[in-house]
C-alpha cells in the first residue's frame, strides 16, 4: 500500500469554520442586516471608516458575518474593494459645501452661520436605561426633525475662513505645493517617504481609531508639542459627483456620503522664517545667535490640523487634526514621525501581522535552536 | 469557482499592476521593488506578498503547488490552496515536480527545481537593514549608495558577543555582489540553493509592499567573514525517521516518550521517497 499524506490541516479548517457558523448563528434572533444599518450607526461608521468603503448595507452584511468583530468587517471589505475595478476618481469634495447636520466651534462663543449641536452623547449621563430592555420592536421616532432638514438645508463656511480673512491662518509651503498637485491614492500606490500630505490624510482616515485616538492622546499629554482648540467640528452630507463620462465639461451626480469634518487651530511660529533659519547656519551667525534661532522676533500664526471621516465620529476625526498637524510641523519625536505614525495604525496590516504569529513557525524555530544550541556549546566548552 | 469575481480574485489593472513590478525585479535582482499592495481575504502577514504574485502570474494551464513549513497539508497552505483553486479552477497538485508554479513559505523544496518552474516565496519583512536601522527613508538611501557598512557591523557585533551571527532562518545574501537581500524565514540550510539556480525565485512582502526576485543563474552570496565562513544548520547524524533521509532539512519531534525524532521536514519529497522505497 503507498503512502498518502495527511490531511489533517484540511480537516481541522473545515471543522473550526463549521465552528464559527455555530457561534454565529446561535440563538433564536437573527439579526437583520437593515435594522443594524438603523441602530448601529455608529459601528457602521466605523467599519466604514477604516475599511474605506461607504456603503452600510455591506457593512453591516461584514459585521454580521464576523460576530460583530470589527477588524474582521473591516477585512472584508477591504478584500472585497481590491477585487472591483477603479473605474473613476471623483471630482474632489469641499467641507465648505456640506449639508450640516452638526457644526460646533471651540473658538468661539459664536460663530457666523450659528453652531448645532446636532445629535452626540458628549451631554448624555451614562446611565444604563433599562427600560429600552422593554421598548418594543415597533417603537417609532416622529421623523420630522429630519423631514425640516430636508427642506431646509444647513449650510455654513467655515470657521477657519474668518482667520484666513485676517491673514493669521498661513498655509505652510507644503500644504500649497500639495493642493497644486494631484493627490496621491495609497490605495493603488505603495506609500513613499517623506510623504506628501495627501497620502497622510488618506492613510489616517482609514486608521484604525483607537490607535490614533492614542496618538493624539500622547501628542495632548506630553509626548508631542501639538494642543490644540477645536476650531469647528462639522458633521453632515456631502455630494459625490464624477467627470461625465462622455459628455465633456458636465458633471455626473454618484451619491451622497456622511462626514465629519475637523479643522484644530494650533499657534505656531511662522515656518518660513524658521525654515529659512533652520537651513542657513550664515543667517543665523549672522543674527547673532549662533545655533540657536532667535525666536524673539518670529511671528506666531494659527496653523491648522485637518480630519475627516466617515459618518458620525468626532474622535477619530478630532484626533486625526491633532496627527496632521503633528506630522505636518515634523518636530522632534517619534509622534511627529511620518513613518511611525502612518505604518502602525492600519487595522489589517496590524492585525494581520499580529496574528500570522498564530502559523507554525517550526522551521524558523529550528534555525534558532541551532543558533542558541551552538552558542552554547562553545561557552559550555569553555566553562568545563 | 468563486462567482461574482474576476479570474484569480484581482482586478486586470492590479495584476498589471504586480507584473511591471515582477519585471522591473527581475531587471534588478535583490532590488526592492515598491508595488500597490492590494487587500486580499488572506490576512496580512500571512502569505499576501506571495499571493497577489501568484494570482498575477497564474494561466489556466498551470498547475499549482502550496507548501508552508515544508509541508503541503500545513493549515496556511491548506488554506491559500483552496483560495487559489475557488477563484481560478487551475489544477492543483503536491508533487514538486508536476508543478509549475510553486508556492512556498519558509522553504525551498528539496528536490531540484527546473527552468520552468516559478517559486514566489512569502516574505513577513523583506528589508534586511531594518535590523540596523528603522527607517525606510534612510534604508533606501543606504540600499542606493551600498552603504553595508552598519550591516557588517552589526554582523560582527554579534560575533564579538556571542560567537556566532544571531541570526537563525532568513540569513541575508548579496546578490551579484551588489544588493544585500533577505531571502524570507528560509532555513540557511536553503541559502545556498539560491546561487546558480536555474529556477526564477520571485519573492512578494503584501504588508510591506515589496517585490523581489532571484533570477537564473544570479550569484547570491550568504554574507560571512574570511574568518567566520556563513554556516548551514548542524544537522548531521541525523536520518529522517520515516524515509531514511540524510543531508535534507529535518524537522525536530518529539516522541510520546519524550524522545528526539528527526522528520523530513519537506513532506511531498518524504512521502515520495518512502513510497520509492516500499516498490
Amino acid at each position: 500500500m503507498a503512502y498518502v499524506a495527511v490531511t489533517g490541516g484540511q480537516e481541522a479548517i473545515a471543522a473550526s469554520i463549521a465552528l464559527l457558523r455555530e457561534y454565529r448563528c446561535h440563538g433564536d434572533n437573527p439579526l437583520d442586516p437593515v435594522a443594524m444599518v438603523n441602530r448601529m450607526g455608529l459601528l457602521i461608521d466605523k467599519i466604514m471608516g477604516e475599511a474605506g468603503l461607504y456603503c452600510p448595507d455591506h457593512a453591516a452584511l461584514a459585521l454580521l458575518q464576523s460576530e460583530g468583530s470589527v477588524e474582521e468587517a473591516v477585512f472584508l471589505l477591504r478584500a472585497y474593494r481590491s477585487s472591483l475595478t477603479r473605474a473613476y476618481y471623483s471630482i474632489p469634495l469641499d467641507g465648505a459645501q456640506m449639508r450640516l447636520l452638526r457644526r460646533i466651534s471651540a473658538a468661539y462663543k459664536d460663530v457666523p452661520g450659528g453652531q448645532m449641536l446636532g445629535a452626540t452623547y458628549d451631554y448624555t449621563h451614562r446611565l444604563l436605561d433599562f427600560s429600552l430592555l422593554s421598548e418594543h420592536e415597533d417603537t417609532k421616532i416622529d421623523t420630522a426633525s429630519s423631514e425640516d432638514e430636508e427642506c431646509n438645508p444647513f449650510h455654513a463656511l467655515r470657521v477657519s475662513d474668518l482667520l484666513r480673512a485676517e491673514n493669521i491662518i498661513v498655509q505652510s509651503p507644503t500644504h500649497a505645493k500639495s493642493s497644486e498637485t494631484v493627490p496621491e491614492d495609497i490605495t493603488q500606490n505603495p506609500l513613499r517617504f517623506p510623504t506628501p500630505r495627501s497620502a497622510r490624510l488618506q492613510v489616517m482616515a482609514r486608521a484604525e481609531s483607537g490607535f490614533l485616538g492614542g496618538l493624539a492622546y500622547a501628542n495632548l499629554r506630553g509626548f508631542g508639542q501639538a494642543h490644540p482648540t477645536v476650531g469647528e467640528l462639522r458633521t453632515g452630507w456631502l455630494e459625490v459627483n464624477i467627470d461625465h463620462p462622455l459628455l465633456d465639461g458636465q458633471t455626473l451626480h454618484v451619491g451622497e456620503i456622511q462626514v465629519t469634518e475637523v479643522e484644530s487651530f494650533f499657534s505656531l511660529e511662522e515656518e518660513s522664517q524658521l525654515e529659512e533659519l533652520r537651513d542657513d547656519p550664515l543667517k543665523r551667525m549672522e543674527r547673532g545667535q549662533g545655533d540657536k534661532a532667535d525666536t524673539s522676533t518670529n511671528a506666531l500664526q494659527i496653523g491648522v490640523g485637518y480630519g475627516l471621516t466617515f459618518g458620525r465620529s468626532d474622535q477619530k476625526a478630532i484626533s486625526m487634526s491633532i496627527m496632521d498637524f503633528s506630522l505636518e510641523k515634523k518636530s522632534e519625536g517619534i509622534l511627529s514621525d511620518d513613518e511611525f505614525v502612518l505604518l502602525h495604525g492600519d487595522c489589517l496590516e496590524m492585525s494581520g501581522f499580529i496574528s500570522h504569529l498564530k502559523l507554525p513557525h517550526y522551521v524558523t524555530f529550528q534555525s534558532k535552536l541551532d543558533r542558541v544550541r551552538s552558542t552554547r556549546k562553545d561557552t559550555e566548552a569553555c566553562h568545563a | 469557482m468563486l462567482e461574482g469575481y474576476n479570474f484569480a480574485f484581482l482586478d486586470e489593472g492590479a495584476k498589471r499592476q504586480v507584473r511591471r513590478a515582477l519585471l522591473k525585479a527581475v531587471a534588478i535582482p535583490g532590488y526592492q521593488v515598491p508595488f500597490g499592495s492590494r487587500e486580499l481575504p488572506i490576512g496580512r502577514g500571512w502569505g499576501t506578498g506571495g499571493i497577489q504574485i501568484t494570482l498575477s502570474l497564474i494561466g489556466k494551464d498551470d498547475v499549482f503547488k502550496v507548501i508552508d513549513q515544508g509541508s503541503d497539508d500545513s493549515v496556511n497552505a491548506v488554506s491559500i490552496r483552496s483560495f487559489v483553486s475557488s477563484c481560478t479552477g487551475v489544477e492543483q497538485t503536491t508533487d514538486t515536480s508536476q508543478a509549475t508554479l510553486i508556492q512556498s513559505r519558509h522553504r525551498i523544496p528539496e528536490a531540484p527545481l527546473r527552468n520552468d518552474q516559478i517559486l514566489v516565496l512569502q516574505v513577513p519583512l523583506p528589508e534586511p537593514l531594518r535590523m540596523v536601522e528603522p527607517r525606510e527613508a534612510v534604508t533606501k538611501r543606504m540600499h542606493a549608495e551600498l552603504d553595508y557598512a552598519p550591516m557588517w557591523l552589526g554582523l560582527y557585533e554579534h560575533i564579538v558577543r556571542v560567537g556566532e551571527v544571531k541570526i537563525g532562518a532568513d540569513y541575508p545574501v548579496q546578490v551579484e555582489n551588489h544588493y544585500i537581500m533577505l531571502p524570507s524565514p528560509i532555513p540557511r540550510f536553503d541559502n545556498p540553493k539560491l546561487h546558480m539556480n536555474e529556477t526564477l525565485y520571485l519573492f512578494g512582502a503584501g504588508r510591506e509592499k515589496k517585490i523581489y526576485a532571484i533570477p537564473p543563474y544570479t550569484q547570491v552570496a550568504s554574507l560571512a567573514f574570511e574568518d567566520h565562513p556563513f554556516r548551514i544548520e548542524d544537522q548531521a547524524d541525523r536520518a529522517c525517521h520515516l524515509c531514511g533521509a540524510q543531508g535534507v532539512f529535518l524537522d525536530e519531534l518529539f516522541a510520546e516518550d519524550g524522545q528526539k525524532i528527526y522528520q523530513c521536514n519537506d513532506s511531498s519529497y518524504c512521502l515520495k521517497r518512502m513510497n520509492e522505497n516500499g516498490e
